[in-house]
């Protein structure tokens, strides 16, 4: 018989839930940065603007299409970055990308995850990893530029 | 065995024996490969054919006296010949090794079109080109002041030939088009393109990357002028192409890449091009590639081109018959299976062709997702993405009926998982 049951460890809900209704996809209107990541394999887009006021980030709109994955992905990342200082956006960037990498994060690294913690399963499907990191690239992008300022 | 079975000799249940990968089991499932557009299977044969010739008669070609040397050379040319035979080519000498699809239309682009097109003159090509013949041609537009001129599709997916009158006309000097989409599975009537083509005194590019490997094709009945294909599509290795070009037009061509094997007689101050094929053959060639393509093409021929595309022809007729059962999800590209090849695109409503994709990996079945290197064709869509599963001669009606129960599953996963919504 035929059985799905074991991608429930990739396509927690919450990964569906995003991805039907993402947050944070208003535009920003004025956004002190813009930038935008494809990956061109496969065409999925992650677009990330972002407002700062002392060094800390105040706004930010993530839109984009493609897979589960990666707009889940992107999803919860503003979720979890909005708020934070610049610094503290970098920080959790890495953190997340040692999740995907299959490091061995400590409690509290994992707490400062938040619910980006449910995507932990991708590291099953290593293909879909890149899927998982698209909108952080531009998030990375975004805040580096921000930090030239 | 079920006797009222069809008595056709096409018996594909004997032919999946020569595959040993298809004995794979894929998460625990018997695999199902549908991911024949981007590369084939390859039989027993042909990998019997690349241990043979390294342990048995592995030398260099066309230079040594000695016996290795001359089989391999032999072995070598008899793989052209066999190619020749294939696509009905004149002479052996208009059938050039390369390395695959997109190499032989480069080769067409720098050592043909790029010389001779000048700026005020027109290439046209189709809208559903593989970026292979696409971007060579973008650039060469670019470089020099060519106007680059499309063919349009219809709403159903075939190509629009309404306007061809105009689109193809006196300062056009080169047709290239695809002869099967590897996105739509259109079929592309070539053959009608190549005459108002020569009409209107341009040369003929074939992509045949999509249809060599699946049905009869012959260059002189097509009339075309170029046709290029590659050998890992059709039961070969990878790394081995082939461009057949028209000799006179091939004669008239200088090289494309210098070095040896493509000169006559060289002197420090110049050197004088060597004869077909070798002009377009610089250095040591991929020897044991082509001549497993040669075994290759025997293994194609021996089934025989005509039977193996009556075979995919039905098999695509069945599986479109059960796409049409499936509500929510939409073929991309014509639904009469009497005007395409087994390549079947698809999208859901809801449910991105990637997941659908790890889905049915998961249910042991390979697919393809993404934009298949046809990005704006797929773009016309409205979408950046489709889901494709492509057939070969040892796809059969029970694996289509895998991939059909595979999608249903997923969807219902997909649908359940939203319903597990808090």
């Amino acid at each position: 018989m035929q059985s799905l049951g074991d991608l429930d460890d990739l396509y927690r809900e919450i990964i569906l839930d995003h991805h039907r209704s993402p947050r944070n996809s208003d535009p920003l209107t004025g956004p002190d940065v813009e930038v935008e990541a494809v990956n061109p394999f496969c065409g999925d887009e992650v677009k990330v603007q972002l407002k700062a006021a002392d060094s800390t980030l105040e706004a930010i709109s993530v839109t984009g299409h493609g897979c589960s994955i990666s707009q889940s992905s992107a999803s919860l990342m503003g979720e979890v970055v909005k708020g934070r200082s610049l610094d503290g956006a970098l920080k959790v960037r890495r953190l997340f990308q040692g999740l995907m990498k299959g490091d061995d994060l400590s409690e509290g690294d994992l707490k400062q995850l938040g619910d980006l913690e449910a995507l932990q399963g991708v590291r099953k499907y290593p293909v879909r990893i890149k899927c998982a990191l698209l909108g952080w690239s531009a998030l990375e992008d975004a805040l580096k530029k921000l930090q030239k300022r | 065995m079920n006797r009222n079975r069809r008595r056709d000799a096409y018996d594909v249940m004997k032919v999946r024996e020569d595959f040993p990968v298809l004995a794979r089991k894929v998460n625990g499932h018997p695999l199902v490969y549908l991911d024949n557009a981007a590369t084939s299977q390859k039989p027993r044969q042909v990998i019997a054919a690349l241990v043979d010739y390294y342990e048995r008669y592995n030398a260099n070609v066309h230079r040594g006296v000695h016996t290795l040397s001359i089989e391999a050379t032999d072995a070598y040319e008899d793989a052209r010949a066999k190619v020749q035979r294939l696509i009905n080519a004149p002479v052996p000498e208009s059938v050039i090794w390369t390395r695959n699809t997109s190499e032989s239309i480069n080769l067409v682009a720098y050592a043909y079109a790029r010389r001779r097109l000048k700026a005020g003159d027109e290439i046209v090509t189709t809208v559903m080109e593989h970026h292979s013949d696409l971007i060579s041609w973008q650039q060469i537009a670019k470089e020099k002041g060519v106007k680059l001129r499309f063919i349009p599709r219809t709403e159903q997916g075939l190509v629009d030939l309404s306007s061809i009158g105009d689109i193809i006309n006196e300062r056009t000097k080169l047709v290239a088009v695809t002869h099967m989409s590897n996105v739509l599975g259109t079929i592309v009537p070539v053959k009608e393109i190549a005459r108002l083509a020569h009409d209107a005194g341009a040369v003929v590019l074939v992509d045949g990357a999509q249809t060599v490997p699946h049905m009869p094709v012959d260059v002189q009945d097509i009339d075309c002028d170029f046709l290029a294909f590659s050998g890992h599509k059709m039961l070969g290795p990878t790394g081995i192409g082939v461009l057949y070009g028209r000799p006179e037009i091939l004669e008239s061509m200088e090289p494309f890449m210098y070095g040896s094997d493509m000169i006559l007689e060289v002197t420090y101050e110049d050197a004088k091009w060597n004869q077909l094929p070798y002009r377009f053959e610089t250095g040591t060639p991929n020897i044991a590639d082509a001549i497993a393509t040669g075994i290759a093409v025997d293994y194609l021929t021996n089934l025989g081109m005509a039977a193996i595309w009556q075979h995919e022809q039905q098999l695509t007729a069945y599986a479109l018959r059960r796409f049409a059962e499936l509500e929510t999800f939409r073929v991309v590209g014509p639904t009469d299976p009497t005007v395409r090849g087994g390549t079947i695109s698809f999208t859901h409503a809801r449910i991105h062709p990637h997941d659908l994709g790890t889905a049915l990996d998961r249910l042991g079945i390979a697919i393809r997702t993404g934009h298949h290197c046809a990005m704006p064709l797929v773009k016309s869509y409205g979408t950046s993405a489709v889901a494709r599963a492509s057939m070969y001669l040892y796809n059969h009606e029970g694996e289509i009926d895998r991939l059909i129960d595979g999608l249903k599953h997923a969807e219902g996963y997909f649908s359940h998982a939203e319903s597990r919504r808090p």
